[in-house]
């Protein structure tokens, strides 16, 4: 074995986050992810009254917090056996989706691109341009891209009263019917925030980049402007340079648990991406199983209906707060490359059929998503009828069970409710980062990143770009991760 | 003045709602008043080795750190030892380093009700033995002790909320920078008296609901929520309502209850958030400043005088009766 080395704390993400490389040869031959943190979120739920899940869970993470939110409600909602009305579920899309979109947002101007500004690539042709756009909290980007996001989220204040942390949302549907007057404003809203992405972003129109339907288009459409244009183009350039489609490959094989559903369809697709045949199968959610064997919990692998969190500090051959879910025994990563393979754009598929999941495929399909669901939301606001109901109401039954499969940004979240006596018996969180910073399990087989980050170079143990770039690819979110 | 930011075992939430700030440029606006971002785990540059040369650095007090923002409730398990969150990269706990570097600094900042009081992280169990800074629910003490003050002689300053509301924090900093805040700007719980000294219920868009009793009784009616939706607008200390969130939001205005996240112990009411407790149908958590009696006299008479409009509004999630249009005669 060669060296050891610790990485951490790793900043510009959600939440605590450490990393341990062992490097022969100037290469990481070996990962271990580490989540130093462990709340207990699934500790603090048992026993209570099973409606308190929608004011806590969104509390295990401050920049995903609508996706637990919706999860909970879907899981209360299939407990209760509701039917959500047309209203309901265009208002819960539009607010899930603002979260989302806002995350993808800060995620490329906050938390990943202000690496390329650093020093150590002084030099580079394009590292002027990227230091005055991108440097952080000092480049323009984080100028102009906070209040943008800003304005961008008033659209929650119409629709969820506040970000994060809202009790909008409800098994019904939510709790916040919207006027004719204040679908305008959100239309506004929708309008200013794409004109934003278009100017800025992009270049060019949402439609045009959402029209790009492989690598060739791509670097196609990159070379017709200067790399200055738009910020997409001086990423594209600084990934070349990089080569960034060539770092950062896991499994390629991929889960989305489908987004946005709209009268039984959802926007983006539910599925497996199986890389052995290129195909998608169907996702069965009985074939989840937590492994617990290098993290600080008691316990045997269990489908999250019986899961247990009990922590261990102690354990030996632990190293994460992170529980390990396996598909079928597989490791599988999620997030928004994920969502875009099985719902196949062209562009996604196109980007793995080449060099398979890389640190350039997740960005650019978390600003593909910019360009898809901005659209989408448009149409929703349009869709809204003032005056039709919001939310269904019902009872909670005293014994039931309920699942809630939702997209965060970050990809796959679930939530597991068992009702016993009127009371939370039992609930289990697999978060997206949950798949993808999963430590070993029980076989030894690494989670997606300890996967990812094999065979980079790690010359610089004090600043490993290359491992910061794979590591900020995937947006980990780490509270949600070990909740 | 140097801000340095960390953040323990809370949800990240407090800085996402602070990044909503409706400045035209926050971190320009922070800039100008003279703040500078030593460190924070979201927006700055330094990682691993880098942001722990930095941290040492405050520790020592070779970096002076006038605002000390901490962010999540302090986790002091299992048993005390604080493993519950490391430091990542330093193999030390989170409280070490917060009790290390408060010691150092010229103010001392619990940003939201996690670092305030335990927050949500201390609900149900404590599984990771969440406190405050300078609270372990409604009782003094905490991480850092009761006694604790920071350099310029204040304790910590508990910008409450779960999450807390943007203005609360950039004003609270600016008051700071500007030398304009000292101990009679915080009130009994060491918040900041210009929202603190607030009520929820103030500028409630439910206000003419409240004035007649006429209440909501399931998600998305637009009545009080007061009676039966578990609404403590008219006891939680915040302006909520005349400061929206979001552009135009507050949690009453997005149809549901406020759980008065800004006070301590919130995180376990003892009934379930979003139902009113009550005995002989009278709500138990009445307004702080009225006495019961008055209370139950004037909602009998208050509702008996209901108008239709009011009442029939009160449980539709639309306007389903609009106010009639009558010539008043007043000129």
């Amino acid at each position: 074995m060669g060296e050891r080395i610790v990485l951490g704390p790793f900043n510009r993400v959600e939440g605590d986050l450490e990393v341990q490389l062992e490097v022969a040869d100037g290469r990481v031959a070996a990962a271990y992810v580490n989540s130093p943190l462990f709340r207990g979120f699934e500790q603090i739920l048992r026993g209570k009254d099973p409606r308190d899940a929608l004011v806590l869970v969104p509390r295990i993470c401050g920049i995903c917090s609508v996706s637990q939110s919706a999860a909970a409600a879907a899981a209360l909602r299939e407990a209760m056996g509701l039917a959500v009305p047309a209203n309901g579920e265009l208002a819960g899309n539009l607010v899930l989706a603002a979260e989302n979109l806002a995350d993808h947002f800060t995620h490329f101007y906050l938390f990943f691109m202000p690496d390329f500004a650093r020093e150590a690539y002084a030099g580079r042709p394009w590292f002027d341009a990227a230091r005055a756009r991108f440097k952080a909290v000092h480049g323009s980007a984080a100028a102009e891209a906070v209040p943008a996001r800003a304005a961008f989220l008033q659209l929650t204040g119409i629709l969820a009263g506040k970000w994060p942390h809202t009790l909008s949302l409800q098994p019904g549907g939510s709790a916040r019917a919207v006027s004719a007057a204040e679908k305008i404003r959100l239309y506004a809203l929708l309008r200013e925030f794409r004109r934003w992405l278009e100017r800025h972003t992009f270049g060019d129109t949402l439609e045009t980049i959402a029209a790009l339907d492989s690598a060739d288009a791509l670097a196609a459409w990159a070379a017709a402007r200067a790399p200055a244009s738009s910020d997409l183009r001086l990423f594209l350039e600084i990934a070349d340079d990089l080569g960034l489609a060539r770092i950062g490959r896991a499994t390629d094989r991929f889960i989305s648990h489908g987004a946005y559903p709209l009268a039984g369809t959802p926007l983006f697709a539910r599925g497996v991406w199986q890389p052995e045949t290129a195909t998608v199968a169907a996702f069965d959610p009985d074939e989840i199983r937590e492994d617990l064997s290098h993290a600080w919990m008691q316990g045997e692998a269990r489908h999250p209906w019986r899961g247990l969190t009990e922590p261990d500090a102690d354990k030996d051959g632990a190293y994460s707060w992170c529980k390990a879910p396996r598909l079928a025994g597989r490791v599988v990563e999620c997030g928004a490359l994920a969502r875009q393979v099985v719902d196949g754009h062209p562009l996604a598929r196109n980007l793995v059929a080449r060099d398979g999941a890389s640190v350039l495929a997740r960005v650019v399909c978390r600003l593909l998503e910019l360009a898809r669901v901005v659209p989408a939301m448009e149409a929703w606001v349009q869709a809204l009828q003032p005056g039709e109901p919001f939310c269904a109401q019902g009872a909670l039954p005293d014994e039931a069970m309920g699942c809630g499969l939702v997209e965060a940004a970050r990809g796959a979240l679930g939530h597991w409710l068992v009702i016993r006596h009127g009371r939370i018996a039992g609930y289990q969180i697999i978060a997206p980062t949950t798949w993808n910073f999963s430590p070993r399990d029980a076989a030894g087989t690494p989670g997606a990143l300890e996967q990812a980050l094999v065979g980079l170079p790690a010359d610089d143990a004090r600043v490993p770009l290359a491992v910061q770039h794979v590591v900020r690819s995937f947006d980990p979110c780490m509270v949600c991760t070990v909740h | 003045m140097n801000l340095l930011w960390l953040q323990s075992g809370g949800c990240g939430g407090c800085t996402m709602s602070l990044l909503c700030a409706d400045s035209s440029d926050l971190l320009g606006s922070l800039a100008d008043a003279g703040i500078r971002i030593l460190w924070h785990p979201s927006l700055s540059e330094e990682s691993g080795a880098e942001a722990l040369d930095l941290l040492a650095a405050c520790a020592a007090g070779d970096l002076p750190v006038d605002l000390l923002c901490v962010e999540g409730s302090l986790l002091r398990g299992p048993d005390g030892s604080g493993r519950f969150h490391m430091l990542g990269g330093s193999g030390r706990p989170m409280i070490a380093w917060v009790q290390e570097l408060a010691a150092r600094a010229r103010y001392t900042l619990a940003i939201g009700s996690c670092a305030a009081w335990g927050g949500v992280t201390a609900a149900g169990p404590n599984p990771a033995g969440a406190c405050g800074l300078q609270y372990d629910g409604e009782a003094a003490g905490g991480l850092l002790g009761a006694d604790y003050r920071s350099a310029a002689g204040l304790p910590v300053i508990n910008v409450a909320g779960c999450p807390t509301h943007p203005g609360w924090v950039v004003e609270t900093l600016m008051a700071l920078a500007l030398g304009q805040f000292d101990g009679d700007a915080l009130d009994a719980l060491a918040r900041p008296r210009f929202y603190a000294d607030q009520l929820v219920h103030h500028g409630c868009a439910r206000n003419e609901y409240y004035e007649f009793k006429a209440s909501a009784e399931k998600p998305s009616d637009q009545g009080c929520l007061m009676e039966n939706m578990g609404c403590k607008g008219t006891q939680a200390h915040a302006d909520c309502n005349l400061r929206p969130w979001n552009g135009s939001g507050s949690c009453t205005r997005g149809g549901y209850a406020c759980i008065s996240c800004t006070e301590p112990g919130f995180e376990e009411p003892g009934h379930p958030f979003v139902q009113t407790p009550k005995v002989a149908g009278i709500p138990i958590g009445l307004p702080s400043d009225m006495p019961k009696a008055w209370f139950v006299a004037l909602a009998a008479l208050s509702k008996s005088a209901t108008p239709r409009r009011v009442r029939d509004n009160a449980v539709a999630d639309h306007l389903a009766v609009t106010p009639a249009i009558r010539r008043t005669g007043l000129k």
